[in-house]
């Protein structure tokens, strides 16, 4: 990672926007069926945040920095353990009971 | 490896977040795009793995699979009824997460290429403390939102006096205190940021209904995004910039979409107090109108002796469990000949999606399961209307009422059928306080009792 720079401000500020519009565009064609799966995947890709945290958590020895990042590593692994797996539980459903249904008609 | 790799192996990262978004404008691609995140999401941590300063392997080991082994606990013991619990809690977890980030990039700049302790740079101080102050903002307005749905927390709004006042005072106080911060870059005022922006999440919810959870649910997944941005910008990581504003857009879109169902602007449910105050003069004005009451057996009769049924689910199908019971007597009807088919109003339950995922657990094939645009031209033509833990969406008083709190608020026009079956506990009002004019009309029939009860009977009824 190099300097924080204007530049580097600037090119963060436009990945942002042009990252807002795809996210506006991509969120309103999820069927609203799924809104309870998505407020799942969206909290655990959240937990993306884990990569901060691994950074802070990364260096030898022990100091408050680090013990914070591996707070943060945990508490990020809950999340992206626990969403995928919630989202994941809740989409089998969607799947399963078309062809149950199907087999008892 | 060289940061040009880095950057490439964040950018397929950030692409198959998007891909995993994009898989769920359909139920059948949607398990694919859940795999899509599993795959970014192991991309990203490898990734970072692979960092030079990155040499505690075991320690992060240990805490990956510590927090891995908690999530995979709760999220495959969790009931799907309390899904919005879940997710609050989650959300807290993003924003201190956030919080404990900020605060090792503070304590160890170098570790992040910021500057050195004490010569942190403005820019990053700045993107640093807003990171920060959202994170702990939705840490404690998640918790709070937590307790309203599990109901360790009264779900009435609470609202005082100077509210507005009071939150407006502590916003410009924590501006004022980041200034100071990126002046004196003082761990103190840094923990007092922490600690005002705590009490701020707190004063922001507790305001808000337990009906309108939905919007305040959605409010704080958006939060999250917002502060994972945050933390984004300080490192100057795309993929963090990129996942929080898909995650931040996502959860505005949702409160967006939540709001609308309740005919209300977001500004107006954040300002909350909504629902708290019964009306007492409308209920008056009913108290001698007569209710025609029913039992299970008038339900299975009049339902089997009809063409079509909708059935109008709403949180009190979900607080009774009632799905699984409702879908066998549903079978039992479909068995009859009978077209059977579920209409969802936006806001019914406690988060966006609520009653499709519980319907889908009861396996209800999704193809019966249809939102209120798809369905509400269809009302005129059908028999029967079953309305099983709902209220205030079916309230035509929305529609002719300007006095009403709900006026203007899109219904399903469950009137509109030949008969309507309410299952209800009790003749009490709904979330929004407003008696519904529907429970007096000749063609309404009140079955009083659980909903799940109720299900069973009917059941019981039909099969006999």
């Amino acid at each position: 990672m190099e300097a924080h720079s204007s530049e580097v401000f600037v090119i963060g500020l436009t990945v942002f926007f042009l990252a807002c519009i795809i996210g506006y565009y991509v969120v309103w064609s999820v069927t609203p069926a799924l809104h309870s799966p998505l407020m799942g995947v969206t909290n655990a890709i959240s937990s993306v945040i884990i990569v901060g945290a691994i950074l802070a958590a990364g260096p030898q020895g022990f100091d408050t920095s680090k013990i914070f990042g591996l707070i943060g590593v945990v508490l990020a692994s809950v999340n992206i353990f626990g969403g995928f797996l919630v989202t994941y539980r809740m989409l089998s459903m969607f799947k399963k009971k078309t062809k149950k249904t199907k087999e008892k008609e | 490896m060289s940061s040009n790799i880095v950057a490439i192996l964040y950018l397929i990262s950030a692409l198959l977040f998007i891909f995993a978004l994009r898989g769920l404008s359909h139920p059948e691609s949607s398990r694919m795009g859940n795999i899509f995140g599993i795959i970014g999401m192991i991309i990203a941590v490898f990734t970072t793995l692979m960092f030079k300063s990155v040499l505690s392997y075991y320690e992060i080991g240990a805490a990956i699979l510590i927090g891995g082994a908690i999530g995979s606990f709760i999220a495959l013991r969790i009931e799907m009824t309390a899904l919005p619990q879940l997710v609050a809690a989650f959300h807290s977890l993003v924003g201190l997460a956030a919080v404990f980030v900020a605060a090792a990039a503070f304590y160890d700049p170098v570790a992040f290429s910021i500057g050195k302790v004490g010569s942190i740079k403005t820019a990053s101080l700045v993107e640093m403390s807003i990171g920060t102050f959202i994170g702990a903002i939705t840490f404690s307005g998640s918790v709070l939102a937590f307790g309203k749905l599990q109901g360790t927390i009264s779900g009435k709004p609470i609202v005082f006096k100077f509210q507005h006042f009071i939150n407006a005072s502590i916003f410009l106080l924590i501006i004022l205190l980041i200034v100071l911060f990126v002046v004196n870059q003082s761990p103190t005022i840094f923990w007092t940021i922490v600690i005002v922006s705590i009490i701020l999440g707190f004063l922001v919810v507790i305001p808000i209904g337990g009906a309108d959870m939905p919007v305040v649910v959605s409010m704080l997944n958006s939060y999250s995004g917002w502060a994972a941005c945050g933390i984004g910008f300080t490192l100057s990581n795309n993929l963090l910039i990129i996942t929080g504003a898909l995650v931040g857009a996502s959860g505005a879109i949702l409160s967006y979409i939540m709001s609308k169902g309740m005919n209300r602007s977001i500004i107006n449910v954040v300002l909350g107090g909504f629902g708290g105050e019964q009306d007492t003069s409308a209920s008056k004005d009913n108290s001698d109108k007569i209710v025609k009451q029913g039992n299970a057996e008038d339900a299975a009769y009049i339902m089997k002796n009809a063409d079509s049924v909708i059935i109008v689910p709403g949180y009190g199908m979900a607080v009774a469990q009632a799905q699984h019971a409702l879908r066998e007597m549903g079978d039992i009807l479909k068995k009859e000949g009978i077209e059977v088919r579920y209409a969802i109003h936006p806001v019914a339950g406690r988060m966006p999606g609520h009653m499709n995922v519980l319907l889908a657990e009861a396996n209800v094939p999704y193809e019966e399961v249809l939102e209120l645009d798809e369905i509400n031209h269809d009302f005129p033509m059908t028999e029967v209307s079953f309305v099983i833990g709902a209220n205030d969406v079916t309230n035509p008083a929305a529609k002719t009422d300007e006095s009403s709190p709900i006026f203007g608020m899109p219904i399903l026009d469950v009137e509109k059928s030949q008969s309507v079956l309410f299952v209800k506990r009790s003749m009490a009002t709904g979330y929004s306080g407003v008696d519904n004019d529907l429970f007096y009309r000749d063609n309404t029939t009140m079955l009083f009792g659980d909903a799940k009860k109720m299900c069973e009977d009917i059941v019981k009824s039909l099969s006999s």
